[in-house]
């Protein structure tokens, strides 16, 4: 299993093509206010997320996911369970 | 003190960007007369009328508007009391009735609005622990119907066969599953492929619903919609639609062959907390729906004003929602809201009306110049509108 070095690379893998404005990734970078992200766009990567790990991340979990980090914890926790 | 509304002040300033550029405001248009199904007088002028989903022309029937008169007289302007109170009259029933005829269904239930019918129908069938799996392009009594009740909420891509059933596959078996489709969806005029859809909702042991708005009277046979054009109305288990559309007046509606069924009227909130329809609104609805039962060429010539019309927009240059006309509804993209808004107002001044439609309620950040045809349309007022959308079209330089 992922541990959350692994995952959160990935995820920063998986935000490259999305990354339009060449957005330097931390875990504080937030995808609304830093990447500019609008709901379609939200909504390609997440499901590019949920296909790579297998998971779904409900509509209620991403209302309180603002933050790279916190999408992170989130498919660590999904991925424990 | 925090004004409560600073929060709509990108909004107020985007509205007052374009209405400097001197176009009229096109969301607050006024009909003065009401001439047909398809003729207004809007600030004194005649206008055709391409933009009401008045798809089967029933608000100027003359036995629709008898029987909604008759009502008026016998039972009076209002019941003033909710559906499981003092709210339901036989006119009630008997549209209720009207509609299991319709639909051959066993069990049917009238709301006040068809946003009502949706907000409820989720709530209450959706609660603590149960998932809603919808399509991203939504409409937003379905969104809103998700967030009032205690759902888990997955969306997928629009019309996206695999990506439904991906999603389906990885929730856990044993929790209920509400998945919502439409069958055409509103903005573009496009239809989901239900047969493959509910296939794999079946297969993955998810319940049905299918808001039927766009399509009741127009789309299948009898129409009832498109899953009876698909063949596939048997395996949905709930089929929700409106009277403000085909039907030519106000409300919604739930029908189903849940044996359960009938226990929602007690237990769904948007049916028990609000005041039941008029009187004079049952009757013109039931009347119109039996009426629609068997109006096959209407239907018929509702589909060669659909096809002539998309085929014409096509051949002036304009880009459109569909390869081909899948319902009754041709939306024309337009590149952005102020080029839109420009179009909108020409088409007006040509003495055409069309829905001007914006984000966030457009899939993909579209502007869109919506147009929905109806039975009453003449072959010659498609032709009229199809040389407005011209003159207009070249005014703006949008062809």
């Amino acid at each position: 299993m992922a541990n959350r070095e692994e995952i959160m690379a990935k995820i920063s893998e998986l935000i490259g093509p999305f990354n339009n404005k060449g957005v330097e990734l931390s875990a504080a970078t937030t995808f609304q206010g830093n990447l500019e992200w609008d709901s379609l766009t939200v909504m390609d990567f997440v499901a590019a997320v949920e296909d790579e790990f297998d998971i779904i991340i409900t509509m209620n979990m991403q209302a309180e996911i603002e933050t790279v980090g916190q999408l992170a914890d989130a498919v660590t926790k999904l991925m424990e369970n | 003190m925090t004004d409560l509304l600073s929060k709509f002040d990108p909004l107020i300033q985007e509205r007052e960007n374009l209405l400097a550029t001197g176009v009229k405001d096109p969301f607050s248009l006024v009909m003065e007369e009401v001439l047909s199904p398809t003729v207004a007088i809007c600030d004194g002028k005649e206008t055709i009328l391409l933009g009401t989903y008045n798809y089967m022309g029933m608000t100027f029937d003359d036995d629709v508007r008898q029987a909604g008169l008759k009502a008026l007289e016998e039972f009076g302007s209002g019941t003033t009391g909710s559906r499981v109170f003092n709210g339901t009259y036989s006119l009630h029933r008997d549209c209720e009735e009207a509609l299991k005829e319709f639909y051959a269904m066993d069990h049917a239930m009238v709301f006040s609005t068809g946003y009502q019918a949706n907000l409820g129908i989720i709530s209450t069938l959706a609660g603590k622990g149960d998932y809603v799996i919808l399509d991203i392009d939504s409409h937003a009594s379905i969104y809103d119907g998700c967030a009032m009740g205690n759902a888990e909420i997955v969306a997928f891509r629009h019309n996206d066969v695999e990506a439904l059933e991906k999603r389906l596959r990885r929730l856990p078996a044993e929790a209920g599953k509400l998945v919502v489709l439409e069958g055409v969806y509103s903005m573009l005029g496009d239809v989901a492929p239900l047969t493959e859809m509910i296939r794999v909702c079946k297969e993955n042991g998810a319940m049905v619903l299918v808001d039927e708005a766009h399509s009741m009277g127009f789309i299948g046979e009898n129409g009832r919609g498109v899953s009876e054009a698909q063949g596939v109305i048997d395996d949905v288990d709930f089929i929700i639609g409106t009277f403000s559309k085909s039907v030519g007046t106000v409300g919604g509606f739930c029908v189903s062959n849940h044996p359960k069924f009938e226990i929602l009227r007690l237990v769904c909130r948007p049916y028990v907390f609000t005041a039941s329809l008029p009187p004079s609104v049952m009757a013109t609805a039931s009347t119109s729906i039996r009426k629609l039962m068997h109006s096959g060429n209407k239907r018929a010539h509702l589909w060669e004003n659909s096809k002539k019309l998309h085929q014409g927009l096509r051949d002036l240059g304009f880009t459109l929602g569909t390869p081909e006309a899948q319902s009754a509804i041709i939306a024309v993209i337009m590149p952005d809201l102020e080029k839109g808004a420009m179009m909108w107002q020409a088409l007006l001044a040509e003495g055409l009306y069309v829905n001007l439609a914006r984000p966030p309620a457009t899939p993909a950040n579209m502007t869109l110049l919506r147009c929905s045809l109806c039975a009453e349309h003449t072959g010659e007022q498609v032709d009229q509108i199809l040389g407005m959308f011209e003159a207009a079209g070249k005014a703006v330089g949008a062809i």
